[in-house]
């Protein structure tokens, strides 16, 4: 084996590497979703490419409201899902809509684009 | 923290109150359809930018294969160098153009720290146009002087048929969600209410509950309600997919969005806004829509590996191409990390399943069958067992009088006015059949002088005189009446499944009325339609024995589950599911909701309240029971095309990928150019979309053959 090739192994073995850490072990405290005076947790979500945060933290027994707001015209992002709850919605680019739901109990629910694409996550702690 | 109040400045805010109208459409300010032509014609407009450039680039990528150009850009030459200059400048256009969306969409998932197509695309063309041009300023970078040549054709045609791929995939998802937009726009505008006692017409949205409302011939209906005034045949094969016009009468119930046919109609609004069936109907096939086959769920683990798992295989590809391929050795390895980046279809994967659910939920919306969720449509397309509640599924569910066998001396309509004077003041359910087949023959009861209910027997009454007994035999016998010359006649009605009901005025036998529940016209070619898909058809009431077996014979079902009291229906649908059946319950959801519940697959029939809409799986709007061989019918063959795109999509990527890293290149020698990967990625996700849409010609004739 020849010096670049052992620099080709090398690095393509590292970037390998990088690229499972970067894709597959990200940290996920996320973004707590704030109270409102109606007694809903509520959090604006920025759909662009992804979910902007991906990772949304609720307390389990109060109500969430979910506001979308898509920010781009790609097919892909077109319809939010949330499958735990049995909650979807069309995103018309531009418009605000609110996605409402009930967390009973803490765990780990998903929501993605139709196609499970783009994807988050909202965590249910226990009040 | 955000709050709606923050929310104002950047964007229309919808209250949540009416976030259940806002997502059918009616309040949007873009609707989806629209965001969608706008995608498309955008997406057009770089293809067609990235073709124009691709096509001469493609040809003088290869100068020295074509022979006027060869003398023209000899290989080495000032002259071809600078070609290929101007080419990556024009191809860098193509990228900043056509190609944007790739890499802002991979910018933003990276941001995410997440994969997916846009991130495989961007970096394969990325790579292809960083090396070649690389190449071009830096040949003493390379080695040797073949290592040199360009790829900016590569970055070109594949950006430009990506791109083409998407606009066709835009387009096609249009045609999958095209049932519900349909749906949305049966809704009419306006409507004519009578308001003061004028005639207005006002905008939909400002009819409320209570207003009275006008439907002229060939008019809209608004909203639902129920007919004041006037009689009218109503199509309502929009809703409930039901080709005959129905009669409507002061008193019956209308549904908004139906169209009004001759007649003139007034009437009163009962349900309107978000409220109404159409609503609700286009609310519950959107959330259907987008709910997940269970199937989906593998797809989704797969999915949310896929594309960071395609970039570390392009990664290994290119370190052994490098250190085990053929020279040029680092142009080798990075066509094959390219090709690789390219072939993989996360998109094919992702769209399987939904596309076909969306086609498939909508196909069966448009024949008046909501199917509630994923999880039913795949439930409904493992049914081996259907239990056909009696009263009001197979049969109309409301007791009739089918016959009148008057006894010598007697004239049929004379025992039928006998019969409806005695049972008029009566609360026996068969009672009303009389008393409404009287009228029906406009009979005027005489009155009676006296009436004494026996319950379970009969009736004693006296009209002047003279004695009047209507009931069972055994009641009429103990009373001292012959009923013997009847008896046969009475026997073979029994038979035939119908309650049969004396009647005796002055010691003597008057006649025998037949009352029955009589079978709906359609019944027995559905319950035939059933045993062609070859499903057992078993029937469940609560009648004695031989009236059961009677419908049964009549109805074309061989096994009957006679008299079984309302609450031990759901135990004994419980009973053939321990037998390993997988059953579906198919009754009108009034008193069998836990059966309904029990059953693998619950169907509502002739319905399209929320309430049975909540309760059931599966509802059919119309009372028809062909509904139910329809919705089995559309379920395996949405179920069948989701798992031809699944197995398709998987072929693809495992049998792409391997060839993509260059496998054959050892065996047979050839390597997969990034173009020919590029064209395979866009057709394998048209091709997904366009088997879901295929969908969409599933005809009514196929669930019978």
């Amino acid at each position: 084996m020849t010096l670049d090739q052992v620099v080709v192994t090398v690095a393509g073995f590292t970037l390998v590497a990088v690229v499972a850490w970067f894709f597959w072990l990200k940290p996920s405290q996320g973004v707590r979703a704030a109270s409102t005076s109606d007694g809903y947790q509520e959090q604006l979500v920025l759909v662009r490419g992804g979910y902007t945060p991906d990772t949304i933290r609720v307390a389990a027994g109060k109500p969430v409201r979910l506001l979308f707001r898509r920010v781009e015209t790609a097919a892909c992002s077109e319809r939010v899902v949330i499958p735990d709850f049995e909650r979807s919605a069309d995103l018309p680019t531009g418009v605000v809509v609110p996605i409402e739901f009930m967390p009973v109990e803490p765990g780990e629910h998903e929501f993605t684009c139709q196609m499970g694409m783009l994807r988050g996550r909202i965590l249910v702690e226990a009040a | 923290m955000t709050t709606a109040a923050d929310l104002r400045g950047i964007g229309p805010v919808v209250s949540p109150s009416i976030a259940a109208v806002r997502r059918f459409g009616t309040l949007a300010t873009a609707s989806p359809a629209e965001d969608r032509k706008a995608e498309y014609r955008g997406l057009m407009r770089k293809w067609w930018f990235g073709a124009a450039v691709g096509l001469p680039t493609m040809v003088l990528s290869y100068p020295w294969l074509i022979p006027v150009v060869r003398d023209i850009f000899p290989r080495g030459s000032a002259q071809l160098w600078w070609l290929w200059v101007a080419m990556g400048a024009a191809s860098l256009a193509v990228i900043v153009y056509s190609g944007n969306q790739f890499f802002s969409g991979a910018w933003e998932a990276l941001k995410h720290r997440s994969a997916n197509m846009h991130t495989l695309i961007a970096v394969g063309t990325g790579t292809a146009w960083a090396y070649s041009t690389v190449a071009l300023l830096f040949p003493q970078l390379f080695p040797s002087a073949d290592m040199t040549d360009v790829y900016y054709d590569v970055t070109v045609v594949v950006t430009a048929l990506v791109v083409l791929g998407m606009a066709l995939e835009v387009k096609a998802r249009g045609r999958t969600s095209e049932a519900i937009e349909k749906l949305v726009g049966l809704q009419p505008k306006t409507a004519r209410v009578l308001r003061n006692g004028v005639e207005t017409e006002i905008p939909v949205d400002e009819v409320v509950v209570g207003d009275v409302v006008v439907v002229r011939p060939g008019g809209k209906v608004p909203v639902d309600g129920i007919v004041t005034d006037g009689t009218s045949a109503i199509d309502e094969s929009m809703i409930t997919g039901e080709s005959m016009p129905v009669a409507k009468a002061p008193g019956d119930e209308i549904i908004g969005a139906t169209i009004n046919t001759t007649g003139s109609l007034r009437f009163r609004a009962t349900k309107v806004g978000a409220d109404t069936t159409l609503a609700t109907i286009v609310r519950m096939v959107g959330d259907a829509q987008a709910s997940r086959v269970p199937i989906q769920r593998i797809v989704d683990v797969v999915s949310a590996y896929f594309t960071p798992a395609v970039v570390i295989l392009s990664i290994l590809g290119f370190v052994v191409w490098y250190d085990f391929g053929p020279a040029p050795a680092f142009a080798y390895a990075t066509i094959v990390a390219v090709t690789t980046l390219i072939i993989a279809c996360p998109c094919a994967l992702g769209m399987a399943t939904p596309m076909s659910l969306t086609t498939g939920i909508g196909l069966a919306a448009s024949h008046g069958i909501l199917i509630r969720s994923g999880d039913a449509l795949q439930a409904a397309k493992k049914i081996d067992t259907v239990v056909l509640d009696k009263t009001g599924t197979i049969t109309v569910g409301k007791p009739t009088v089918t016959d009148v066998v008057p006894a010598e001396g007697f004239e049929s309509d004379a025992v039928l006015k006998l019969a409806a004077a005695a049972e008029r003041d009566s609360e026996h359910p068969l009672a009303a059949a009389i008393v409404e087949s009287a009228a029906e023959r406009q009979l005027t009861p005489p009155e009676l002088s006296s009436f004494e209910a026996v319950p379970g027997h009969g009736i004693r009454a006296r009209i002047g005189g003279r004695r009047l007994l209507v009931g069972k035999r055994p009641f009429l016998e103990a009373a001292g009446v012959k009923a013997e010359p009847l008896a046969a006649g009475a026997a073979r009605l029994a038979d035939e499944g119908k309650t049969p009901v004396f009647v005796a005025f002055d010691e003597r036998l008057a006649g025998v009325i037949a009352i029955a529940d009589p079978i709906k016209a359609d019944s027995v070619a559905a319950i035939a339609a059933l045993h062609r898909l070859g499903l057992r058809v078993v029937m469940i009431t609560g009648d004695n024995r031989r009236t059961a077996a009677a419908i049964a014979r009549r109805a074309g079902i061989q096994t009957v589950l006679a008299e079984v009291l309302p609450q031990d229906k759901a135990y004994e649908v419980r009973r053939l599911q321990l037998e390993g059946r997988v059953v579906a319950m198919v009754g009108d959801g009034i008193n069998d909701a836990p059966a309904l519940a029990q059953a693998d697959v619950g169907f509502a029939i002739g319905t399209g309240t929320d309430v049975a809409i909540e309760a059931s799986d599966i509802t059919l709007i119309t009372g028809s029971l062909h509904g139910v061989a329809t919705a089995i019918g559309i379920s395996r063959a949405t179920m069948r095309n989701v798992y031809q795109n699944l197995f398709g999509a998987f072929v693809y990527n495992g049998l792409g990928l391997p060839v993509a890293l260059g496998v054959l290149y050892p065996i047979a020698g050839v390597l997969l150019s990034p173009i020919l990967a590029a064209l395979a990625m866009s057709f394998s996700s048209v091709t997904v979309i366009s088997n879901a849409n295929r969908l969409k010609r599933f005809r009514l004739q196929e669930v019978a053959s």
